[in-house]
């Protein structure tokens, strides 16, 4: 799209003049991709790839929304980069309706990162190596020695438990028992730990290899607190419900922690943590909690209490002169999936998610969605055809990280050669067996959306046992 | 600013506002049935009808621009008339019980719908009658849109006895909302009503469950099946729930959760129309996804 | 868009008859065969998949005339080519009285039962049906046809009437008028329908008349008899005045519109002339479906090209590059009619790309209406057109600036235009000379009931509704007339003794009645009023598009206090009741229809002094 649209004079010369860096690199890098080398790598016709690429340069405003499709390849941050690189071409950024946008996946994964749940960043992405200032503050207001070193990021601390270097790990909400790529090595990772604590609503399958389990409250509908979603707007999160049981607050389970570890930071409420997350983050300055409850969430940054928020980043660029640094180009080689095809595993699987379902399922296979249909292998007529199977037949579909079995749905939304599935059902069909885990070397996440698959009949008799053992998990309860 | 007459009074709106944006400017209660605060007006249930001096008829004071000049009367008998008949009409046709709202009209503007005659008992056929085909009246009895409700999924439950065609629910599914065109109006006249194609069931139409219908339903006929169930026992107490706004555990939109909580049980999710992420709407999972926290 | 279909496939014939409309599908995404090179790679969907929605009605006519009916796989094939949600397409397809979505079989036979046919004879001969064939909707003993009843067919110069649709390969509607119950039953039993004897004008002889002048005398298919006859002057003399030359002499003529509004014309086109939003659009609408109406059918069955010429002008005058027929679907001969016509006019250079070789551009479409006196309704022809239920839309914006398609649309009835060419042959003074000072030119009138000649008739403006009376042959001798509907279902009754009003717009409005669409049916001692009033409020509330609360209730509680009047059960607050439930539709109902629902059943309660 790239090429098209500066060979067709539609890029938009004067922001990139004003505005950016490194334009004629760039413009090099992708002039070896004509419509037909992009038809040719992605199977997309040379005329819809012109289409898009003049709807999208001609626009008076236009955005790019992206979610894991783009992200969940080993080449994560160099899609991102590209995504970038389109939008600087034509000056979509920084405006009313336009932008690069990625569509955040869960609730928090926005505020897990500004509260300084990565491991490179203090709350607030203050850079925990090379800002000592930020770093001096953290330890002035906790007490404590920040050591100015970047941490593990998930796929790293499994790296890490495979070189027998990380032995003990505390989970608080998430299932990577399930969730985790080549899923069979990750739960024998977990099983080898010395000492594995997970804090969750709900018993998962990773509390289930747990040597400790702190049930906790729903953060959501059980306890007061904030999440931060895809358009950084800080959002309150309220109790309306009691918890069940001996569920408690995670904040009060953190507090307690810290007091039998030997340091009491009493009983802090929600509130009292936001108020130091203003004092710590400036880009959370601004936002008292009235003001959040009056505004319906605020966007950061906020830096005091008479800023209504940031709508929109990168207006700066629209400046003349530019207000800080310019935005740079990033060249970006193609690089093809990790795992190619070939005559043993011909078919490329992709997996992702559908409307009704969230994830392993842990909270959503419970109610009764009549969208519901559990998992399956969904192939494309052409596929079903060559392979001889028939709409709802159990099938085996291996990779080379091991096999399941799952039934076939016929889509015709799907090109032959391609294959999908979900994550949302792990109980019954094992999907994260087939996925590979092979990271992006920056972002670090897997590659869930490029295998290498091969599919197979089973002898009638042993398909119509397993489909019997299969039933989803929703339908039993 | 345009500068309009209300009952003799000036009031300013913003160019683009409507008469009804007035009224409520000057805190005149208008009563509005089908108008939704954030949908485009369909004023097809006229119960906000205004006279303006000048037109041969009243105005949908929802849908009507205000214009510089234009004298608007609220309380006049031909108003009070029209908004009189018209909820009369909709009382003696439509099962009101659940539209607490409505029935608060009726008292004030001295609805009288027993005078059309004891109302006419459900018609099981009512999703199959023809356009331009009736069977003549006798009288005796006042028409009635009463069918038997229809229980399809576990999620949401469409009694459509309660429904007064304000189309609310069919723009929501539709282009204003969801864009999803699970439902529809079909037949015509008296026999008009909201239907999948084919009058097929919820499950196998295109219906993808955000409930964003249930949101704009101003009558209950479009009900969460666990508030359903409560009521046919007798156990929904609407003065002892809380609501407690909160955000969607699920993905990264945001979209903001109000939880209608009874005896520490989810019995019911909306969403606050005027909060900037989604206007009220949720999807599947943010409306129906609760199970988790409160078991079977 | 992604649309989730129903579990049920098209038939072979169902594909075809869709197929021979639209062509053969593109790809498997408008529901053809799945090509992996082709299908696989791209999707059809985004703009140009989404923008065809206006032909779903005519897709829906299709499979109708063909089938019979309209199945669920057939919608869904529908749905697929057209890239509309199955739900809307039922929406649409049941709005249609014509339209079926349940089984039906290939012969159906629509008998009137409405007002002219009540004169005569049309309840005998629903009874003799009912006695010998059986039931409506029940079927023939081949289980190849049925009967309903169905509103006017606008035959009321010959009535009774039924229509005759045969679903099949080669699709057909016949009209039988007058027709005995013999021929109807012989027809149900798989007869064959007699072909149609087109009844001479009632003025044949008469030198003066303008609008009528070429009906019944040329060839209505002939362009050459046409042309021989004085056609395409008009279009000639436009061309030479030049657009806005054709707006003065349309504004300085006073030309009311004569759909019942009686709104100036010129100003009208000028509106639209002015707006800078492109393309305009011309509707003449053609869906005359008041009760006794039938005198748009009587001049496109008699002169076509009249109303051709008259739209070319009017497109030409406003910058509009395509007009709509839309023709109500009841008149088969007269689509056959104007089809041919419009046919022949594109083949000699008179519509398409340029017209007579003047650099203008102009097509003319007809746009079939299924069964929807609603459709009459000038914003509720746009959503029809569009493909959407007829329903009508709220006023402002008004046509002028937001039509259909949302652009500047004039929309003129089939009378209103036709009097252009009027305009141009005579001058607008010319034209202004004739009538009276605000009601000029002549006007048609659709003369039925129990009259000696009913049939259309043309009157200078001013006229009497006696001398009207007279023209038509008076009432049989030994008949006493009881009262005269002026202005159809919609319009009002008049007393023997109010037999001297001028039939003027400014005469009728002072009376406190209209003219409405030109309705004169007389009645005479033999009809009983009470029931004759129930088969109005019945006409309401079959053709209420139920879209407002005051119409789509009101009419069902008017027919019902009706009811109760006629049959005896009156509770005694009956009419004032009806007055009340008149004054809520008359105020504050959407549109036309739910405010004249009461005129007629009202004027006869003030004016006739039923029920007193």
């Amino acid at each position: 799209m790239a090429r098209e649209i500066i060979h067709a004079g539609l890029a938009n010369r004067s922001f990139i003049d004003r505005a950016t860096t490194g334009f004629d690199e760039y413009a090099a890098s992708v002039e070896a991709f004509t419509l037909a080398e992009g038809e040719r790598l992605t199977g997309v016709p040379a005329a819809v790839i012109r289409e898009a690429a003049h709807a999208y340069a001609r626009a008076d405003r236009a955005m790019i929304c992206w979610t894991l499709g783009i992200t969940e390849h080993h080449t994560a941050v160099d899609n991102v980069l590209s995504l970038i690189n389109l939008s600087l071409l034509c000056g979509h950024v920084g405006r009313y309706g336009s932008g690069v946008n990625p569509l955040r996946g869960q609730n928090n994964v926005q505020g897990g990162g500004d509260m300084g749940a990565i491991p490179n960043k203090l709350t607030g992405f203050q850079d925990i190596e090379s800002d000592a200032g930020a770093r001096a503050r953290f330890e002035a207001a906790w007490d404590c020695t920040i050591k100015p070193r970047y941490g593990w990021h998930l796929t790293q601390m499994f790296d890490a438990m495979e070189r027998g270097e990380l032995r003990t790990l505390y989970v608080i909400g998430e299932n990577p028992a399930q969730s985790e790529a080549n899923v069979h090595h990750a739960r024998k990772l977990l099983d080898g730990l010395d000492f594995l604590v997970v804090q969750d609503i709900l018993l998962t399958k990773t509390a289930a290899l747990a040597d400790v389990v702190l049930p906790s409250a729903a953060s959501w509908c059980e306890t007061e607190g904030t999440v931060t979603n895809s358009e950084r707007r800080v959002q309150r999160v309220r109790k309306a419900l009691d918890p069940p049981g001996e569920a408690r607050d995670d904040l009060w389970i953190l507090a307690e922690l810290a007091r039998r570890l030997g340091r009491d930071w009493g009983q802090p409420t929600a509130a009292q943590v936001w108020d130091e997350v203003r004092a710590l983050s400036p880009m959370h300055r601004g936002m008292r909690y009235d003001r959040l409850d009056a505004l319906g969430g605020i966007q950061w940054p906020c830096p005091d209490e008479e800023h209504p928020g940031s709508l929109r980043l990168h207006e700066r660029l629209w400046a003349d002169p530019v207000e800080g640094p310019l935005a740079p180009f990033s060249v970006v080689e193609h690089r093809p999936p990790y795992e190619a095809l070939d005559a043993s595993y011909p078919i490329r699987l992709t997996t992702g998610r559908r409307l009704e379902s969230y994830n392993t399922g842990v909270q959503t296979n419970l109610y009764r969605s009549p969208l519901h249909r559990g998992e399956s292998l969904d192939l494309s007529p052409e596929d079903a055809e060559r392979l001889l199977v028939e709409e709802g037949e159990i099938v085996r579909v291996s990779s080379r990280r091991g096999a399941v079995e799952a039934p076939v749905r016929v889509d015709r939304s799907l090109r032959p050669g391609l294959a999908f599935m979900t994550l949302h059902f792990p109980d019954q069909v094992d999907s994260n067996v087939l996925t590979v885990d092979v990271t992006d070397p920056k972002s670090g996440t897997a590659e869930f959306k490029a295998a290498a698959i091969r599919v197979e009949k089973i002898a009638p008799a042993e398909g119509a046992a397993k489909a019997t053992t299969t039933e989803p998990a929703w339908t039993s309860s | 600013m345009v500068e309009f007459e209300v009952d003799g009074e000036p009031v300013k709106v913003f160019e683009g506002q409507t008469i009804l944006d007035g009224l409520r400017k000057k805190g005149i209660d208008t009563p509005t049935l089908c108008y939704g605060e954030t949908l485009r007006p369909a004023n097809v249930c006229r119960v906000c009808v205004v006279e303006i001096e000048g037109a041969r008829v009243l105005a949908p004071s929802c849908s009507r621009k205000a214009e510089p000049g234009m004298k608007v009367r609220t309380d006049s008998e031909r108003v009070r008339h029209s908004r009189r008949l018209v909820l009369e009409f909709l009382a003696s046709s439509t099962d009101l019980s659940t539209a607490p709202e409505a029935e608060a009209y009726c008292a004030e503007y001295e609805a009288a719908p027993e005078r059309y005659g004891p109302p006419a008992p459900p018609d099981p056929d009512r999703d199959r009658k023809r356009a331009g085909h009736h069977l003549e009246p006798d009288g005796l009895t006042a028409a009635t849109v009463y069918a038997p409700v229809k229980v399809d999924n576990e999620l949401y439950v469409r009694d459509y006895s309660k429904c007064i065609l304000c189309y609310k629910c069919v723009d929501a599914c539709g282009d204003q909302h969801q864009n999803t065109f699970a439902i529809t109006v079909a037949g015509r006249g008296f026999d008009a009503r909201i239907s999948t194609e084919y009058v097929v069931e919820l499950p196998e139409s295109a219906c993808v469950y955000c409930g964003n219908c249930i949101a704009v339903c101003p009558t209950g006929a479009l009900m969460f099946k666990s508030e359903h169930d409560l009521r046919a026992a007798g156990e929904w107490d609407a003065e002892g729930q809380t609501v407690t706004t909160t955000v969607c555990p699920y993905c990264g939109v945001g979209c903001n959760l109000d939880l209608h909580v009874q005896d520490n049980r989810i019995v019911k999710v909306t969403s606050p129309a005027d909060h900037d992420v989604t206007q009220g709407n949720l999807c599947i999972k943010g409306r129906f996804g609760f199970q988790h926290v409160q078991g079977p | 868009m992604d649309i989730k279909l129903i579990d049920a496939e098209a038939t072979a014939a169902e594909r075809a008859a869709l197929d021979h409309l639209l062509g053969p599908p593109t790809s498997s995404w408008e529901g053809g065969i799945r090509v992996p090179e082709r299908d696989t790679r791209t999707a059809a969907t985004g703009h140009a998949q989404r923008s065809r929605r206006h032909e779903l009605l005519p897709a829906l006519w299709a499979i109708q005339e063909r089938i019979g009916w309209i199945s669920p796989g057939a919608i869904n094939y529908v749905c697929e080519r057209l890239t509309v949600p199955p739900a809307d397409a039922y929406g649409v397809a049941t709005f249609y009285a014509m339209l079926s979505t349940e089984p039906r079989p290939s012969r159906v036979v629509h008998v009137c039962e409405d007002l002219a046919c009540r004169c005569h004879g049309s309840q005998e001969l629903i009874a003799q049906i009912e006695e010998r064939f059986g039931g409506e909707g029940e079927l023939s003993d081949d289980g190849s046809a049925t009967w309903y009843r169905s509103p006017c067919l606008g035959q009321c110069d010959r009535a009774p009437a039924v229509l005759v649709s045969d679903a099949s390969e080669t699709p057909r509607e016949s009209v039988l008028a007058p027709v005995t119950a013999s021929t109807a039953l012989a027809v149900l039993a798989g007869g064959e329908p007699p072909a149609l004897v087109f009844p001479p004008l009632p003025q044949e002889d008469e030198p003066s008349l303008r609008l009528l002048r070429r009906v019944g005398r040329v060839d209505p298919v002939s362009l050459d008899d046409y042309r021989a006859a004085g056609g395409y002057a008009a279009l000639r003399r436009a061309i030479e005045l030049g657009p806005d030359g054709v707006l003065r002499e349309v504004k300085d003529a006073k030309l009311q519109g004569r759909g019942g509004a009686a709104f100036p014309t010129g100003v009208k086109w000028e509106a639209v002339a002015r707006q800078p939003a492109r393309p305009h659009y011309l509707i003449c609408n053609a869906d005359e479906s008041e009760p006794g109406t039938f005198k748009d059918r009587a001049v496109i069955e008699g002169d076509p090209f009249a109303l051709i010429e008259a739209m070319t002008i009017a497109a030409y005058a406003t910058g509009c590059e395509l007009g709509y027929v839309y023709l109500r679907g009841e008149y088969p001969d007269a689509h056959r009619i104007l089809g041919a016509a419009i046919d022949a006019a594109r083949e000699r250079g008179l519509l398409g790309e340029d017209v007579m070789g003047e650099g203008f551009r102009f097509e003319l479409v007809i746009f079939k209406g299924a069964g929807a006196y609603i459709c009459g309704e000038e914003t509720a022809i746009f959503n029809s057109i569009e493909g959407f239920r007829g329903e009508p839309r709220n006023k402002p914006p008004f046509p002028v600036v937001e039509g259909v398609f949302s652009k500047p649309t004039v929309i003129n009835n089939v009378e209103t235009l036709v009097n252009v060419l009027e305009i141009l042959e005579r001058g607008g003074p010319g034209f202004a000379a004739v009538g009276t000072e605000a009601s000029t030119g002549t006007k048609l009138f659709c003369v039925s009931g129990h009259v000696v000649r009913p049939g259309v008739y043309e009157v200078e403006f001013g006229a009497t509704l006696r001398e009207l009376l007279e023209l038509a042959g008076g009432l049989a001798a030994g008949s006493e007339l009881q009262a005269v509907l002026l202005g159809g279902a919609a319009g009002g009754f008049l007393r023997p003794d109010e037999l001297d009003l001028p039939l003027t717009m400014e005469d009728a409005r002072a009376a406190k009645t209209t003219l409405g669409s030109g309705v004169v049916m007389a009645l005479d001692t033999t009809v009983d009023l009470p029931r004759f009033l129930q088969r109005i409020a019945a006409f309401f509330r079959d053709e209420s598009c139920g879209q407002c609360v005051p119409c789509r209730v009101g009419t069902v509680r008017q027919q019902e206090a009706l009811a109760r009047l006629v049959n005896g059960h009156g509770r005694g607050d009956e009419v004032e009741l009806i007055r009340e439930i008149g004054q809520c539709m008359r105020d504050a109902s959407i549109c036309g229809l739910g405010q004249t629902a009461s005129s007629a059943i009202e004027s006869a309660i003030d004016r006739l002094g039923v029920f007193k």
